[in-house]
């Protein structure tokens, strides 16, 4: 229960905001008792001076009023934003260990971040309501104690009814909406997304009428169900109006039974109508609450998710110089299937290796084992001869690392992209590793300091992969990685880039992952992948006398390109 | 305002919702009127039998506006969502953002709903409601009705004064909100990266800044934007106390009676309350606005040409065709020509973007040309009947979609084959074998929530949707070998060499051996055909 924890750190800026709320809704009280007294009172025409106390009153309760809602919505507002603020650093913290997030898809992970706004809502919309709608009702009820205490029953009773058991009621009914509305949401979501990610397929076998009637009849069912739900939201609206009216009809009728006299009647008629103000809302947020409890879950259960690689306790800090690493007899695990299976590989300072093999070959996670952010379950790896198990796991990538797969390019300037690799670099460095990565052209009219766009979508495929060699280059680690630096580019710009970055790499340790053959006989070694499997290891040269993948593929490309 | 919006509601439930909302508050002042009675000493206690039939009927009408606006609420959502599908395959073609489309069609249709059942609704309450209070006022007490009349104005006029001047700077701030939570999500999506580069911990701390500064600066314009509320607030509670103390002193002097100066307080607050609670409701309504002008925006899009009715078969001939895409410079497809005879196999080949997708695309009608021709037969593809000529080809494109239904539902797709009949085209597109080891075999369900295959498993189910179509004359295949590994590559080979027999067929293709499957080999080249040459050997 963590937001338990961190509702206690801003405990001071919560009674501030809570005790402003409820003082807000208690003079509002006091205002329409005031002024209900003051009628009454005159009307029995007593002496001025009877009545300057409630005409002060009525005057200073309204302005009061006025002020405390100002303060509530400032500190209401204050508090959201810093509990905004601390969900989100703290569920970020706890993503930092955690295994790769990609899987989770796009849509998830957005609202993932949406998830966040719980806390706020459950502070906002919850709990400050609560509290203010409780002070209102204990102060309605102890009034009534003091002039009738059996109206005062009447009205705790109403109070109960509008401001417990029918926010529970309205809980409870949400709860089983959402779980019926759900599945209904999901289903009209994945007939949308066939239609339109599906589009050319369906226009290519005329199959749009059947996976159109498909959709709109998910969508009609999701409708229906919506217009009960809202049956079930009016009911509770209805309640709400009954409870407070019947209530106050109640306690003028206990008032004229008991013969309490016109003032104590009006008073207590009309304190009992304005404390059902406060309460009322308490029905929607109720409502709300199963939404905020639930993303509250999701949030915990993606906080608990174990972390990606088990980090020594007592770790052993990096060797210094130049770094050998051995690979021996790996195995890493996707989902209980085997992705490597008993690896081995050993690379010498000053080497480049190059790992080729077909798409799910395993190629990017030895890339990922090697940068610790997946973990073995047979095998070793051995860097200067220190199991990497033993090194923190922060450390072996800041000596380990490169160019990854699926690089990110963030909402920044494309200065801020590469400085992310090497925040101290200066300019002149900068301009280096941009062109090396031959990107000097495009940078020169985008300008440094352009903001790149959502996603990266402003630049082009070539562009990005271009982007983030640079980063990589930025980096300099000891053991570069490049995770096919060649993709979606065009075979002329490949080219040209494997060219350049064979020459950048010279005598740098480097493991480069790819599948284009060209420009490898510049390579110290070359290891053929597939199925997790080493099945072939050489020299460009070598592996071209033999029959096998590398030949088969090479000889592929020559024709194409021929 | 939103005029489409408001022409697409359905009118009934529409009025019904808005009738029992202002009847609702009609009945307040019936409601005041009585308990001023009874409370006054006016009224006997046997009044409050009719007060409780009125606080009762309030209740029904409640209900049948929340009910009456649940339904309109849901009624728009799948007119608009019925149209938006209906022009999903237009719309996706011309290359709009999928992810767009498919979060406004779900999520982002639901913002409408605070519109639909709360704001409009307030709307038309504080249109009726404010003006009877006003009149019964009048009639009640003339001194009273003129301090509600002259302040009332306030809540408008001043909502209107703040917001105006703060409404620059609150929208800046909402923007930066929006912008933070986008930041984040920025952050998360590129965790991965920063975890390369030793900067995840680091960003955790700028998280926090940034969140901070943003804090400080949106509390900084709070406080002078919620001078607004403070405004309305004041004006609303300071007219009760306005219109209370001046009726007490009347009642000191005898030249009011109780009854009235009850019914006074009890109305007076009932002015203001309508105005109140609409401008609440407005801003979470302006949501479901923005969602509904994005969806007519959509639905008004360029409505497609006039359908052609002609059939026609025999040779194609692209004559001087270009293809241009909007917003980008160079064209697609350059001014080329091109005949291809029935029954001739011709292998595409080119870089990645030299155009020979979009060659398979103008043949499928997915796109039209921005200048030259299309023949088929010597009839122009724009004048067939595009779901006739379609009818006649079989497309597997580079990324086929496996859409959420069985396996057998996917490889009929559209026809109405028989289960014998989709076994038969997955025993001849390779994949009877995979499909028998699926939980539930040709009955298995695929997509997110189902079974998920492999590339070359996928690439197989669409080849079987090509094979589910004998009748098919024309064979359009978008390199049907991309991504897969050699034993994928050999089985998917086989296949599309059994299917392209007797058929005539265009081939995207990069690998040699899918190439060997061709008569003929065209070569593009940044949208032009640069070499075009029978295979020796070939047929």
């Amino acid at each position: 229960m963590t937001w338990m924890t961190w509702i206690k750190g801003m405990a001071g800026r919560l009674t501030v905001a809570a005790l402003a709320g409820a003082a807000a809704d208690l003079f509002g009280i006091g205002l329409i008792a005031s002024a209900a007294w003051l009628i009454t009172r005159a009307a029995e025409q007593p002496p001025l001076a009877v009545l300057s106390v409630a005409i002060v009153g009525v005057r200073a309760f309204a302005t009061g009023r006025g002020v405390l809602r100002y303060a509530e919505r400032l500190a209401g507002h204050d508090v959201a934003l810093r509990a905004q603020a601390r969900t989100r650093e703290e569920l970020y913290t706890s993503l930092i260990p955690a295994g790769p997030l990609t899987h989770r898809g796009a849509d998830l992970l957005s609202r993932m971040v949406d998830d966040t706004d719980a806390v706020q809502d459950l502070l906002v919309r919850c709990l400050l309501p609560a509290i203010a709608a409780l002070a209102t009702g204990v102060v309605a009820v102890v009034i009534g104690v003091f002039l009738l205490p059996t109206a005062a029953v009447a009205l705790l009773v109403g109070l109960v009814m509008a401001g417990v058991l029918l926010p529970l009621a309205t809980a409870t009914a949400s709860r089983r909406w959402s779980a019926r509305l759900a599945p209904a949401r999901a289903e009209l979501a994945s007939r949308v997304a066939d239609l339109v990610h599906g589009a050319a397929d369906l226009a290519a076998y005329g199959a749009e009428g059947r996976a159109l009637e498909a959709g709109m009849a998910a969508d009609d069912r999701l409708a229906a169900l919506e217009r009960r739900q809202a049956r079930t939201g009016a009911t509770a609206m209805m309640a709400g109006v009954l409870a407070q009216g019947l209530t106050v009809v109640a306690v003028v009728w206990i008032c004229t039974s008991a013969a309490a006299g016109t003032i104590t009647t009006t008073v207590l008629a009309l304190v009992s109508l304005v404390a059902f103000e406060p309460v009322l809302p308490l029905a929607a947020a109720g409502e709300r609450l199963t939404g905020v409890l639930a993303a509250l879950r999701r949030l915990r259960e993606i906080k608990a998710t174990p972390p990606a690689v088990h980090e020594p306790s007592t770790p052993v800090s990096m060797p210094s110089g130049p770094l050998t690493i051995e690979i021996q007899d790996l195995a890493v695990h996707h989902s209980g299937r085997p992705a490597l299976d008993g690896v081995s590989l050993t690379l010498t300072p000053g080497r480049r290796v190059a790992v080729v093999g077909p798409s799910g070959a395993g190629k990017s996670t030895l890339l990922s084992a090697l940068m610790r952010t997946v973990d073995y379950v047979s095998g070793k790896i051995l860097i200067n001869g220190i199991d990497v198990r033993d090194i923190a796991s922060d450390d072996v990538r800041g000596v380990v690392s490169g160019l990854t797969q699926d690089p990110y390019v963030f909402q920044a300037s494309i200065k801020a992209n590469l400085r992310l690799a090497g925040p101290d670099a200066s300019d002149g460095r900068l301009e280096q590793v941009v062109q090396a990565a031959h990107l000097e052209t495009w940078v020169a009219r985008t300008g440094w300091d352009t903001e790149l766009g959502e996603d990266g979508r402003t630049l082009s495929g070539g562009q990005l992969q271009r982007l983030a060699l640079a980063r990589a280059l930025l980096y300099d680690p000891r053991v570069l990685l490049l995770d096919e630096p060649a993709e979606a580019l065009d075979e002329a710009t490949a080219d040209d880039l494997m060219t350049d970055l064979l020459d950048a790499t010279h005598g740098r340790t480097t493991l480069l992952v790819t599948h284009r053959l060209r420009g490898l006989e510049a390579v110290d070694e070359i290891i053929v992948l597939e199925n997790g499997k080493v099945i072939q290891q050489g020299t460009h040269a070598q592996l071209l006398k033999a029959s096998g993948y590398y030949r088969a593929l090479w000889q592929a490309e020559a024709m194409l390109t021929s | 305002m939103h005029r489409e919006l408001l022409r697409s509601l359905p009118r009934l439930h529409l009025a019904v919702c808005l009738g029992a909302a202002i009847v609702a508050g009609l009945l307040v002042l019936v409601q005041a009127e009585l308990l001023a009675g009874v409370l006054s000493g006016r009224f006997t206690p046997a009044v409050l039998l009719p007060l409780a039939l009125v606080i009762g009927a309030r209740g029904a009408l409640s209900w049948v506006q929340g009910v009456a606006a649940g339904r309109t609420a849901s009624g728009v959502k799948s007119l608009l969502r019925h149209r938006l599908l209906a022009r999903f395959q237009e719309l996706e073609l011309s290359g709009h953002r999928s992810g767009e489309l498919v979060t406004l069609t779900g999520r982002g249709l639901d913002a409408l709903d605070p519109y639909l059942t709360g704001y409009l609704p307030s709307v038309a309450v504080a249109a009726v409601v404010p003006v009877a209070v006003l009149i019964r006022l009048f009639v009640a007490d003339l001194t009273t009705a003129i301090i509600v009349l002259v302040t009332l104005p306030l809540i408008p006029i001043f909502g209107a004064l703040v917001g105006m001047t703060t409404k620059a700077v609150t929208e800046r701030q909402w923007r930066a909100l929006a912008r933070l939570g986008g930041h984040f999500l920025d952050v998360v999506r590129g965790l991965p990266t920063l975890r390369a580069f030793g900067r995840a911990r680091y960003q955790a701390s700028v998280i926090r800044e940034v969140a901070d500064a943003h804090r400080s600066a949106t509390m900084r314009t709070l406080r002078v934007a919620f001078l607004s509320s403070l405004v309305l607030e004041l004006v609303a509670s300071l007219s009760l106390a306005l219109v209370a103390v001046p009726v007490g002193l009347r009642l000191l002097s005898g030249s009011l009676d109780l009854t009235t100066a009850l019914l006074v307080l009890l109305l007076a607050p009932e002015a203001y309350l309508p105005l109140r609670v609409m401008g609440t409701r407005f801003h979470a309504a302006m949501e479901g606005v923005t969602a509904a002008d994005q969806t007519f925006a959509l639905l008004g899009e360029g409505v497609s040409r006039e359908p052609g009715r002609l059939e026609s078969s025999g040779e194609i001939r692209l004559e001087g065709v270009t293809v241009r895409y909007p917003g980008r410079d160079d064209p697609a497809l350059d001014e080329v020509s091109l005949v291809i005879a029935p029954g001739e196999r011709v292998a595409v080949i080119g870089e990645s973007g030299a155009g020979k997708s979009t060659l398979l695309h103008l043949l499928l009608g997915f796109v039209a040309p921005t200048s030259g021709r299309i023949l088929v037969g010597g009839v122009d593809l724009a004048d067939l009947d595009l779901d006739a000529w379609r009818r006649r080809l079989a497309f597997v494109p580079q990324r086929p979609h496996l859409f959420a239904t069985s396996v057998a539902e996917n490889i009929s797709l559209g026809a109405n084959a028989s289960p014998a009949e989709i076994r038969t085209a997955a025993t001849e597109a390779q994949a009877a074998g995979f499909i028998d080891d699926l939980p539930d075999g040709y009955d298995t369900v695929l997509g997110e929530r189902g079974a998920t295959l492999s590339a070359g498993q996928r690439q197989r189910v669409a080849l079987a949707r090509a094979f589910c179509r004998p009748s098919a004359e024309i064979l359009l295949l978008d390199e049907p070998t991309a991504r897969l590994d050699g034993r994928s590559e050999s089985a998917v080979l086989d296949a599309t060499r059994r299917l392209a027999e007797g058929r005539t067929a265009i081939i995207v293709a990069h690998r040699p051996a899918m190439i060997d499957l061709a008569d003929r080999v065209i070569r593009v080249s940044a949208g032009k055909i640069v070499d075009d040459r029978v295979r020796a050997g070939g047929v």
